[in-house]
């Protein structure tokens, strides 16, 4: 377990040595030297994993925390300490599989996918420097250390969001992106602040063990009926919430499919939008102990996205986004499991299912997203008008497609399914409410994937201005390799390996649950196949056979909009002017005020010192005569 | 005929307030220098006044004399370089066009 240390120092050295020396290496170079790291690092995960799910990690049948790596960092006091280190746990080993996985089928796509763009090197420095912040996240001990990493994140995303920084919608994605994370962090900062000072730890191993301390610590001040816990843990999950693009903090994630489609496929789909997700379930014996308040919550906010993004899934017309929006959608799925999931054995079900699809959707998303860039690679567009019929011209890119999608309908033998029943059974014993959101959701899911897929490889050929080709093996070889993992992945025995006390348990399929849920994808896929696949202009006509629901969804419930009045009419407008006008009037006015009184007043005295020495002489002399008078008459 | 010491003293003082007059008004730097030579020699001349009309038997006042008269030659000396210098750069010793160093 030692070589865990690894798994961070590589990509940060990569990240240096690309950062710095990039530029003066060719392009062939620095993209190998990256992902030469990578596949070092990826093999150094599973060896990790390996070592801890079957030969170090099980002491009497319970998955124990190891802390490799622990080092005081910072001393606040006695109590109050900040610790640097890596703690090894399922989920934290989970992840590291994860987004190594992922990242090293990113870096080699990226290879082909960037072959000529300009600032190559950057764009694999910044993906070192995003697969070490990641990998930081996950591996934090304490939450101090994955607040800093947290904010690693952000940065690199922001930075690879706004990668082709020429483009001015690219640099409003970023600006966006950073801002409304950084405004769900503010919550989540002041949430560990709380945590830590009624609890004084940052530690994730003493609070999430330690119940009853934490239970009688909580027994503090409320503020508005509702303990320092409850707003403590809500308020970490706003930041969750903010990262995983939950609603109302869904808005970034659109606008982030401006970045490269590797990008979108490693940050926006597989690895950082998760984290909210991975917080949540790092936390989750607090939040099922102590504010089960805030975890119904989650349950339901998190119900609520996964339908408003399927939704609004079915009406984009850019591959990208409706990618995006299914990519919340299932985020939102994650955190449905989390919220209606019990603690111990099987009653973490769901805990163990949000972990499952998090792990199966990291390698079918990012493999849609992977495809996707192969289209618009093919075809030069975002817009599935400008596409159809591309089944005869991308044969594999084709097939990997059909199998993710058959994958996040839920369609058997392929992963999505596996843990998308194990959701849905999750959600069915806890809340009947959830779960037909859910179950609807899934049905959403499958036609809109389907309308995707119809769009882009079946219906009418489009007018293509040279023919569009497969992409070289070094963008189909990572397609390829992720449609095995979309297969097989599955039929990993999850239950035994990630649950939530670390106990496994033995779980087969609820076929009560499972054969309703694969009809309804049936049917939606369905629908979709009548629908678009002949490419006539039927779609036409139910899009206007739905209306105003059509075009709400189309113009994404105007939360956009929203925010934008919000913002520009009423926090610009009404706050933020009467504020600018008093620092331009009275703060400046006083300062000015003073600035024009000494003005004046050197002005006035300055005529002292006019450098004409007969005037000197002159005042010195009616000096000394009035100081003669002055002592021969008094 | 002895000249009593007031009028020595009235002469000294005609001396000194011509030179101040002379220092003030004046815009030559030459004539202000002469000025200045009036006042310093008004002052020596007091010195011996006092010397040879107070206290008679005693040598200081005409040494300090002497030392005032060396000095001021002194200082003349470096006075006159300096307004040669002025001419050389400006053409000119009017003391209103000594303000360069102002701004």
């Amino acid at each position: 377990m030692d070589c865990s240390i690894f798994i961070i120092a590589i990509p940060f050295f990569m990240f240096l040595l690309l950062g710095l020396a990039g530029h003066k290496m060719s392009v062939k170079v620095a993209g190998l030297l990256g992902t030469l790291g990578l596949v070092v690092i990826t093999c150094l995960s599973y060896f990790i994993a390996y070592r801890y799910f079957f030969v170090e990690g099980k002491v009497d049948d319970v998955f124990r925390q190891i802390q490799p790596y622990d080092v005081l960092w910072l001393k606040f006091t006695e109590t109050l300490r900040v610790h640097l280190g890596i703690l090894l746990d399922p989920i934290s080993v989970m992840m590291l599989v994860v987004i190594t996985t992922v990242s090293l089928m990113v870096h080699i796509y990226s290879i082909g996918y960037m072959k000529g763009e300009s600032g190559f090197q950057r764009y694999y420095a910044l993906l070192s420097l995003f697969t070490f912040s990641m990998l930081g996240l996950v591996v934090a001990g304490n939450i101090f250390q994955m607040y800093i990493f947290w904010e690693l994140v952000g940065v690199s995303s922001y930075s690879l969001i706004g990668f082709y920084y020429t483009k001015p919608s690219a640099v409003a994605a970023a600006k966006k992106a950073f801002i409304v994370t950084r405004f769900a962090d503010l919550g989540f900062l002041i949430g560990i602040l709380f945590l830590s000072y009624y609890t004084n730890t940052f530690d994730f191993t003493a609070l999430t063990d330690n119940h009853a301390a934490l239970v009688a610590s909580s027994v503090g001040p409320s503020f508005m009926g509702l303990s320092v816990f409850t707003w403590a843990m809500a308020l970490i999950f706003i930041g969750g919430a903010g990262k995983s693009a939950m609603l109302p903090l869904h808005i970034w994630l659109p606008d982030a499919m401006e970045g490269p489609t590797p990008v979108s496929a490693l940050i926006h789909a597989a690895t950082m939008v998760v984290a909210g997700v991975y917080l949540v379930a790092r936390f989750f014996p607090v939040y099922y102990f102590i504010t089960p308040g805030v975890l119904h919550g989650i349950a339901y906010v998190g119900a609520a996205t996964s339908l408003f993004a399927a939704v609004v899934a079915c009406t984009q017309t850019d591959i990208k986004r409706v990618l995006a929006f299914s990519t919340i959608s299932q985020i939102a799925y994650m955190l449905v499991a989390l919220g209606v999931s019990g603690y111990g054995g099987h009653n973490g079900l769901g805990y163990m299912a949000s972990m499952f699809h998090l792990f199966t959707h990291a390698f079918f998303k990012a493999l849609l997203f992977l495809c996707a860039g192969a289209v618009i690679h093919a075809v030069h567009s975002n817009e599935m008008k400008d596409m159809g019929g591309l089944r005869k011209f991308m044969p594999v890119t084709h097939i990997t497609f059909l199998i993710a999608c058959l994958s996040i309908a839920g369609i058997p033998p392929f992963s999505g399914f596996f843990s998308k029943d194990e959701i849905m059974v999750a959600a069915l014993h806890a809340d009947k409410i959830v779960f037909a959101c859910q179950f609807l959701v899934a049905g959403l899911t499958a036609f809109y994937m389907f309308r995707l897929y119809y769009n882009i490889f079946w219906g009418k050929t489009g007018h293509y201005h040279h023919q569009p080709h497969e992409v070289g093996a070094v963008m189909t070889g990572p397609l390829v390799f992720l449609a095995v993992l979309t297969i097989v992945a599955g039929l990993v025995p999850f239950s035994e390996l990630v649950t939530s006390d670390g106990i496994g348990f033995g779980h087969h399929i609820d076929w009560t649950v499972a054969v309703p849920s694969i009809c309804i994808a049936l049917a939606g896929i369905g629908i979709a196949t009548w629908i678009y696949k002949s490419g006539s202009n039927l779609s036409d006509k139910v899009a206007s056979g739905f209306g105003i629901v059509y075009r709400w969804a189309y113009h994404k419930f105007y939360f956009d909009e929203l925010y934008l009045f919000i913002t520009k009419s009423i926090i610009f407008k009404r706050i933020c002017e009467p504020v600018a006008w008093f620092d331009r009037h009275v703060v400046d006015g006083f300062m000015n005020f003073q600035a024009f009184w000494v003005y004046k007043t050197s002005g006035a005295i300055k005529e002292f010192q006019s450098g004409n020495v007969q005037q000197y002489v002159w005042v010195f002399i009616m000096g000394a005569v009035i100081i003669a008078s002055l002592a021969i008459f008094l | 005929m002895d000249i009593p010491m007031e009028l020595y003293l009235v002469v000294s003082t005609i001396m000194f307030f011509a030179g101040v007059y002379g220092f003030i008004s004046r815009r030559n730097t030459l004539t202000i220098l002469i000025s200045l030579e009036l006042i310093l020699n008004a002052v020596d001349i007091n010195f011996v006044v006092f010397n040879r009309f107070l206290y008679p038997e005693q040598m200081e006042g005409f040494f300090f004399t002497l030392f005032a008269i060396a000095v001021s030659a002194a200082e003349t000396a470096v006075a006159i370089a300096i307004i040669i210098n002025i001419y050389r750069n400006i053409q000119n010793i009017d003391i209103k066009n000594l303000n360069k160093m102002k701004n």
